[in-house]
């Protein structure tokens, strides 16, 4: 199991997930299946460089970028050695 | 060849009959803004017209007819009359942009209830003030919302009803909850359709202001002389046309210019019910062959910041005409428009309160990038000398944009708040709020807000509402709320935080603080940054100067500090 994953999934489950919500995987649609909207995507950029201690430049804090825990997973790999 | 043709031409000979003409309405008789939407276009021939392109975020498609509108609204209505619901009463729509919300509000119209949308990303707090408000009867949601309801349902004694759109059985109903499924149900051939007249309420959208808590911003069925000419006017819309509004419906313009603009038109619109991306929105224009597209200014910018590369990937050849609506449209977004698309996003001004748009860069006349544009045909619109509300005789000057009350589409009150809703008006004027001036040609650019309310994406967020809950977390002593500047959303929410003893300041707090906004009322309220502080700047009779604060971040003169408290 790979923690960072887990680690993000878990945030996404209890942040932004209503408790009867279907359950998400590594690759579910985060921004574009509506789960982390552009305004929410802030607190889950700040939780990660909180968590990693890294700084995300906003050019790569992209839609793209957040929208699955694998990109997400992807993103943080870049900046910190996890 | 445009609808609108030659500005001066069309104020010297302007009328709002021309709408009611082309409608068949008649004052005095009935009128039904669901009936206009549905059952007229097939009474027109056109019933077997595609009226609705849905799209989900998994690539799922759905495509109503002008028919299907019909038939799909005449079950929602018959099934809210079964319920018992009688016209007057306020059924809310809380839902993502399914179909149900489209052919729900078309619906719920119908039998002459009001309809109350709200933004599904509200947090419970913000859900509650607003039904509880409205004193809604119904509320349809999904399954993913109905958990918020659930937490706020026994503090809602009107709150009989709440009507589940997409149950699927796995997990029991509980207290007052109910399926409906709208494309499983009988269709419904003909329901007799409540017979509404011109001053029936419509729609309720709730609308922030910078003291207390939101307002119900009530319209009329005789809104649609207004969204009718404005969409086809404006908007430019064809009846060869495919139309793409971005807009929520939880939001006006996704009601206007998302419903019953296009759908009185006979038009064919569609919808993408996914989460942004420049990509995803890009090949949804390619796909449907987009011709008239009205965004908004984040989205825009957000596209921008894409960069251009990507629209190479794309045949965007169809598109014809661009429109903007929400905040302040910046030159450069027009110019990068002109540059990519080969054409300008034409800014729209308006609001809820206006329900329809005011002051507009119209088609077929020069874009000046930048200006909001010049007053629709039968609008009075001016720039308001602060002190007195007269109107200033000269151009140039800056002031309050005051409009002449009396356009069809015009609020008619504040939801139980009358109060609120005679303090819009000052010298025969309705005051928007928003500051501007006006060049010698007649263009308007806006300056400003009047008040503390803050533009975020095109939404208005009440930095009292966001002060209020965040007093609410266990470790906020007092906060002061204020705008910030940002290259996407135009202004984001910051908060000025002191702590109650025994709590220190950190980013973990921080981050704490923000979900805790974001869940309780919306993200779009979620402060995006958080400081804190040793104390706040206060009047010496304590009252907090949100000015002050707003200056700072503005980088602007703080101005005068004879009432500052430390002073």
């Amino acid at each position: 199991m790979d923690e960072l994953k887990e680690i993000i999934k878990n945030y996404v489950i209890k942040e932004y997930l209503e408790p009867d919500s279907d359950p998400i995987d590594y690759d579910t649609p985060l921004i574009s299946g509506g789960i982390v909207d552009s305004f929410s995507m802030v607190s889950l950029k700040r939780f990660l460089e909180n968590k990693y201690n890294i700084q995300i430049p906003d050019d790569q804090a992209t839609p793209e970028a957040f929208d699955s825990v694998n990109k997400i997973a992807d993103l943080v790999r870049r900046f910190v050695k996890v | 060849m445009t609808h609108f043709g030659n500005y001066e031409e069309r104020v010297k000979n302007f009328s709002w009959a021309i709408s009611e003409q082309e409608l068949g309405y008649k004052p005095g008789q009935v009128i039904n803004i669901g009936w206009y939407c549905s059952d007229r276009i097939c009474q027109q021939g056109k019933a077997d017209k595609v009226a609705l392109i849905w799209e989900g975020f998994t690539g799922e498609k759905k495509i109503f007819t002008y028919n299907d509108i019909r038939l799909y609204s005449n079950t929602f209505a018959k099934f809210i009359t079964d319920l018992g619901i009688k016209a007057g009463e306020r059924i809310c729509l809380f839902m993502d942009r399914v179909p149900e919300l489209y052919i729900g509000f078309v619906g719920i119209l119908k039998t002459g209830a009001i309809v109350q949308p709200l933004f599904s990303a509200f947090g419970e707090e913000s859900l509650f003030v607003r039904l509880e408000n409205a004193e809604t009867t119904a509320i349809f949601t999904q399954k993913k919302h109905v958990s918020k309801v659930r937490k706020i349902r026994d503090k809602l004694p009107h709150l009989k009803h709440i009507i589940i759109v997409d149950y699927d059985g796995k997990a029991p109903l509980q207290e007052r909850e109910v399926a409906f499924s709208m494309e499983n149900s009988e269709k419904v051939e003909h329901y007799d359709i409540y017979p509404t007249t011109a001053e029936s309420p419509s729609v309720l959208h709730y609308t922030s202001g910078t003291t207390g808590m939101p307002k119900g911003v009530q319209h009329v069925h005789y809104s649609l002389i207004s969204q009718y000419l404005t969409a086809k006017w404006v908007l430019d819309l064809h009846d060869d046309d495919i139309y793409w509004c971005t807009a929520d419906p939880g939001w006006v313009t996704g009601t206007s210019y998302g419903i019953i603009g296009p759908f009185s038109l006979g038009v064919t619109q569609c919808v993408l019910d996914s989460g942004f991306s420049a990509e995803a929105w890009y090949r949804f224009i390619e796909k449907n062959r987009v011709t008239v597209w009205y965004s908004a200014p984040t989205a825009i910018r957000s596209l921008m910041k894409a960069g251009d590369e990507i629209i190479k990937k794309f045949d965007l050849s169809s598109l014809r005409h661009l429109a903007s609506v929400g905040e302040p449209l910046n030159p450069e977004a027009v110019n990068w428009s002109i540059r990519v698309f080969g054409k300008p996003f034409h800014d729209t001004y308006w609001q809820t309160e206006t329900g329809c748009i005011v002051i507009t860069n119209f088609p077929g006349m020069p874009v000046k990038p930048g200006s909001m544009g010049r007053p629709f045909p039968g609008i009075i619109a001016t720039i308001l000398n602060p002190s007195n509300h007269e109107p200033y005789p000269e151009p140039g000057r800056i002031g309050l944009i005051g409009l002449k009350p009396g356009w069809p589409s015009m609020m008619r009150t504040y939801w139980n708040n009358e109060e609120a809703y005679k303090n819009k008006f000052r010298n025969g004027w309705y005051l928007t709020g928003d500051r501007a001036r006006m060049d010698k040609d007649g263009y308007i650019w806006f300056v400003g807000r009047d008040d503390d309310v803050i533009n975020t994406g095109g939404h208005l967020v009440s930095p009292f509402e966001v002060e209020s809950a965040l007093l609410e977390h266990p470790a906020v002593a007092e906060s002061a709320v204020v705008s910030k500047p940002d290259p996407i959303n135009m202004e984001v929410v910051k908060a000025f935080v002191t702590l109650k003893p025994g709590f220190t300041a950190s980013k973990d707090l921080e981050l704490d603080i923000m979900n805790f906004i974001r869940k309780k009322l919306s993200p779009l309220a979620m402060p995006q940054e958080i400081e804190f502080v040793d104390s706040l700047p206060k009047t010496r009779s304590g009252k907090i100067m949100r000015r002050i604060l707003h200056a700072k971040e503005w980088g602007e003169e703080i101005g005068d500090t004879s009432t500052l408290e430390n002073e």
